[in-house]
């Protein structure tokens, strides 16, 4: 198989980064953090909750970094 | 304590101030050099997504059931996952189209229908409208908890009186009918209403972030000591777990999904995400940084939730207001003022954008098609008209907002409000989604899906929330009306296990998406519907693929151009018409007749200003002749390629018939040649026949008249005379032979034989002939046996033919003849080499025919009877081989004869 043109590559990045995300953020995964415990102080489920967001964000941002590409048409998906 | 004056006039400075920036960001846009065009100004303006709602409910319900409130920013986190892919395909789209709202949108989508066009704007309207009573209320409620907090009197007499919220929807319709309406081009953006957005956004953003850092740092001393003490109350300890949500996981997920779609298809966000975008390469930037924006302005919820929970432990506080009352109750009354204008940012331009959306989703899409229809509306002057109802229903919806604030919203917490209207713009996805990823949801089917999921939500949603303040009876509800508990909105079929959120989204998208899939599924689209539907799923970015083909008819340009002058001014007409002249290298004259691309132009010169359903309305007014539709489309290429395939056809036919003249005219002259080679042949003959003829016929009567002939003497002629009669019975009998071979009378004895023996019984045969003439005969023969199968005394006689020919045409002082004999794998050659003068290129295919004979030998006059060649071909052919001549390096030729093994 030949490699994948690069925007194409790059939306299947996005929907894989969806799906993760989509995962970690709801039942069951997003159980296991729903325990009564602290670190530095602060409620485990506030921590989870806000750093698996701070990875989407980091993640959606380094996917799209790449600012030498043109804004290509969108593909059919 | 703040004076009220203060307030008002710092609150009034705020609005001026956003003035300022509106009136700065048009006036650049005039002069060229836009400031939104700018991915970070796009993103701050997707930040209308944080109204007053997030500015004041979250807290209260962060208070209230811990997480709860997160799903609202964590959908829109997960949705701008996939902007890249869905969102530059929605602008994209809209730019090809002219689009001008989300009504606009699915109306196109769906083929222009007015009635999906009416009927998503009745849907934004009455689900948006608890939306804006929600700004509102929280504009009304910050005022309030700014003048009255700590109970202390407010200064008697204030003009401001009682009613707040009615002033605040004043006000703010004058703001956005300003912003809003100053052109009637609507696909112009608005730039100067982006850039106020986006300042807000920011405001916003800076206030919330200050009172937050505020309540964690100044208050306590740091957010680990913050969680610390919350956790010793028994109430808020519990809100660190997911238990504490309303619904659970179910819940979380049905707000996630409701946040998701919200985020793009609530119709000012579709305003400023799709309708205001400069670039779509700005989408980049903003699928990070929107969701970076609601991480940020999140951060702080929690802890001022628990900190105003804490604070006002056993007080009577709304948590609404928490954030305001904090900073107020430790005397910061500066910062509270900056936290109240942080959520006028919010709520002011959530209500700005909304209304302004909403205002053009309803003039364009539902009264003005209505208008023209009902021919209300005339279209001459039809521009200051436009302003007028769109002006108008600024106002309206604002006023809309403020009536069910009056019924409703007081029975209210700000983000159940909030919800109800989530779940309405969550009917809009699945037309949208559907319709853009598959060709066959159809007009019928969204239509079906749309006025299903609509109805469903109304009941299970929006009927509650009037029963529940009280203007219907809460029997309705519990148990359900008529006392049948299957049919309560809140437990529709005793489904008992969701939050009533939860429970629509469900009911009203199973609906939705079922009656769209099963009605398209059984629809037949027509030609602009199918139209559409494929432009829109395949994204085509050529422009010129538009449906003009559906207009036919004549109509002048004047006409055109008068219609597009009712709307939008002579000049400008005059002005779009001309450089579409230009552009085209047209030009027009008043009688000219307007091409399908003009008549393409204009509709969408008129959908930039009506929309989409109203342009065409208005198109089929003035265009003399129906819209076509696809059968007769269909009619007409059936015709055409019919005629077409006849023509092709018929040119094939004609091709057929010169291949055949052709070939006729080359058979005719062959058989010419062959005419000429005969009467050659006959003349050839006869000289051939009267030579040996002649020459007995003088012996013989010589002989006759000399009786007294010396005997010597008459020996000789005799032996002439037998000479020449046996060349005659030769000649006579090689005539014979060829016919019977031409003929294929003779297939020749098959005998398996060697063919050295062959060659050398011919060279044997023809040594004499040699030494006549003094030609050196060599030859070279394999050393072992060659056995080929075959006639022994034919191919004696080709081989013969071939020696004897050579040594005729040899050199006539030192004529060489070779002969070899070549095995190679699956054949056998025999080479004959003379060094005689050679065969010109054009006869050496003809030399093998009969009667043909080298006219133009050195020699001068034939010696063959110009059969012995042809004789061998058709000796050879018979045999399974071929026979050819080539040139021989160094003079003369070779020729060759190829037998099968």
């Amino acid at each position: 198989m030949g490699r994948l043109p690069e925007s194409k590559r790059r939306n299947e990045r996005l929907i894989a980064l969806f799906v993760a995300a989509v995962l970690a953020l709801n039942f069951p995964l997003l159980s296991l953090a729903s325990v009564m415990k602290n670190f530095w102080g602060i409620p485990v489920l506030y921590l989870y909750l806000f750093f698996i967001w701070a990875l989407i964000i980091l993640a959606a941002g380094l996917t799209l970094r790449n600012r030498r590409e043109t804004a290509d048409p969108p593909e059919e998906t | 304590m703040l004076p009220h004056w203060v307030i008002l006039l710092v609150s009034f400075g705020y609005l001026g101030l956003l003035f300022a920036v509106a009136y700065y960001g048009d006036k650049r846009a005039d002069a060229g050099r836009s400031i939104i065009s700018n991915p970070y100004i796009y993103t701050f303006s997707i930040a209308v997504y944080c109204t007053g709602w997030t500015f004041y409910g979250s807290v209260g319900r962060a208070a209230a059931t811990g997480v709860g409130f997160l799903p609202i920013y964590l959908g829109p986190t997960l949705a701008a996952l996939l902007w890249w892919l869905l969102l530059r395909k929605i602008i994209h789209l809209s730019k090809v189209f002219n689009i001008t709202s989300i009504a606009d949108f699915i109306a196109s989508r769906f083929g222009k229908s007015m009635k999906i066009g009416g009927l998503v704007t009745i849907i934004a309207v009455v689900g948006i409208m608890p939306y804006i009573s929600l700004q509102l209320k929280a504009i009304s409620l910050s005022f309030n908890t700014l003048f009255h907090f700590h109970g202390i009197p407010q200064e008697s007499g204030f003009f401001l009186g009682e009613d707040t919220a009615l002033y605040v929807a004043l006000i703010l319709a004058v703001f956005a009918i300003l912003f809003g309406t100053r052109h009637i081009d609507v696909t112009e953006r608005h730039e100067g209403m982006v850039a106020a957005i986006a300042f807000e956004s920011l405001v916003k953003f800076l206030a919330f972030t200050a009172v937050g850092l505020f309540v964690t740092f100044s208050i306590y001393r740091g957010p680990g000591d913050l969680y610390t003490e919350a956790m010793q109350v028994p109430e808020l300890a519990r809100l660190m777990e997911m238990d504490a949500l309303p619904g659970g996981y179910a819940a979380w997920f049905s707000l996630t999904f409701i946040s998701m779609t919200a985020i793009m298809f609530l119709p000012r966000q579709f305003q400023v995400l799709v309708v205001e975008n400069v670039n779509e390469d700005h989408v980049r930037t903003a699928t990070w940084l929107f969701p970076l924006y609601l991480f940020a302005i999140n951060l702080f919820v929690i802890p001022i939730a628990f900190a105003g929970v804490m604070q006002f432990a056993g007080a009577s506080v709304d948590p609404d207001t928490m954030v305001l009352a904090l900073p107020l109750m430790h005397g910061h009354n500066l910062l509270a003022l900056f936290v109240f204008l942080g959520g006028l940012s919010a709520a002011t331009g959530m209500v700005i954008v909304e209304s302004i959306a909403l205002s053009t989703m309803l003039s364009n899409d539902l009264l003005v098609p209505i208008m023209l229809r009902l021919k209300l509306l005339r279209t001459e002057g039809m521009g200051g008209v436009l302003l007028t109802i769109r002006r108008g229903c600024i106002l309206g919806v604002l006023l809309l907002g403020y009536l069910y604030f009056r019924l409703i919203g007081e029975s209210y917490a700000l983000v159940t409000i909030g919800l109800v209207s989530f779940a309405a713009a969550a009917q809009f996805a699945p037309a949208i989604l559907l319709g853009l990823y598959w060709k066959g949801a159809s007009r019928s089917g969204a239509l079906a899906g749309l006025a299903a999921g609509f109805v469903v939500w109304a009941y299970t949603l929006l009927l509650p929330s009037f029963a529940k303040s009280g203007w219907l009876p809460m029997s309705i509800v519990d148990p359900g009306p008529f006392g049948i508990s299957a049919l309560g909105p809140y437990h529709l079929l005793n489904l008992t296990m969701f939050d009533p959120i939860t429970h629509s989204v469900f009911w009203s998208m199973l609906f939705n998406v079922g009656f769209l899939v099963a009605v398209s599924l059984y629809d037949r689209p027509t030609g602009l519907d199918q139209l559409q539907a494929a432009m829109f799923v395949q994204g085509s970015r050529a422009s010129d693929t538009g449906d003009t083909r559906f207009w036919h008819g004549t109509t002048r340009v004047e006409d055109l151009k008068g219609l597009v002058a009712r709307l939008l001014g002579v000049d400008r007409a005059e002005r779009a018409f001309q450089s579409y002249a230009r552009q085209h290298g047209l030009k027009f004259n008043s009688d000219t007749v307007a091409d399908a691309m003009l008549l393409e132009f204009t509709e969408r010169e008129l959908a930039k200003t009506v929309g989409a359903a109203s342009a065409r309305v208005m198109m089929s007014s003035i265009i003399e002749g129906e819209a076509l539709s696809i059968e007769g489309l269909m009619r007409i290429m059936d015709e055409t390629s019919q005629v077409i395939e006849y023509s092709r056809q018929l040119e094939q036919k004609s091709r057929e018939l010169e291949v055949a003249t052709q070939e006729l005219q080359r058979t005719n002259e062959r058989l010419k040649e062959l005419d000429v080679l005969k009467d050659d042949f006959v003349n050839t003959i006869s000289h051939e026949l009267r030579t040996p003829l002649t020459s007995i016929r003088a012996l013989s009567e010589i002989l006759h008249d000399e009786i007294n002939m010396d005997p010597d003497d008459r020996q000789r002629f005799l032996g002439i005379m037998v000479k020449e009669t046996e060349r005659l019975t030769r000649l006579v009998n090689q005539v014979l032979d060829f016919s019977k071979i031409e003929s294929g009378a003779v297939r020749g004895i098959q005998e398996d034989l060697e063919l050295t023996e062959v060659v050398q019984e011919a060279l044997a045969t023809t040594i004499q002939l040699a030494r006549d003439r003094n030609v050196v005969i060599t030859n070279q023969l394999p050393s072992g046996s060659v056995r080929v199968t075959g006639d022994r005394d034919r191919l004696v006689q080709v081989v013969v033919n071939l020696l004897s020919n050579a040594i005729k045409y040899c050199d006539d002082q030192a004529g060489k003849v070779h002969l070899r004999l070549v095995l190679e794998p699956e054949e056998v050659r025999v080479e004959v080499r003379d060094n005689g003068p050679g065969i010109r290129p054009e006869e050496r295919e003809r030399i093998f025919e009969k009667f043909h004979q080298l006219s133009d030998t050195v020699k001068g006059k034939p010696h063959g009877t110009g059969l012995g060649l042809a004789i061998c071909k058709a000796i050879v052919q018979n045999h399974g081989g071929r026979i050819w001549v080539e040139d021989n390096f160094g003079g003369g030729s070779i020729f060759i004869v190829t037998l099968p093994v």
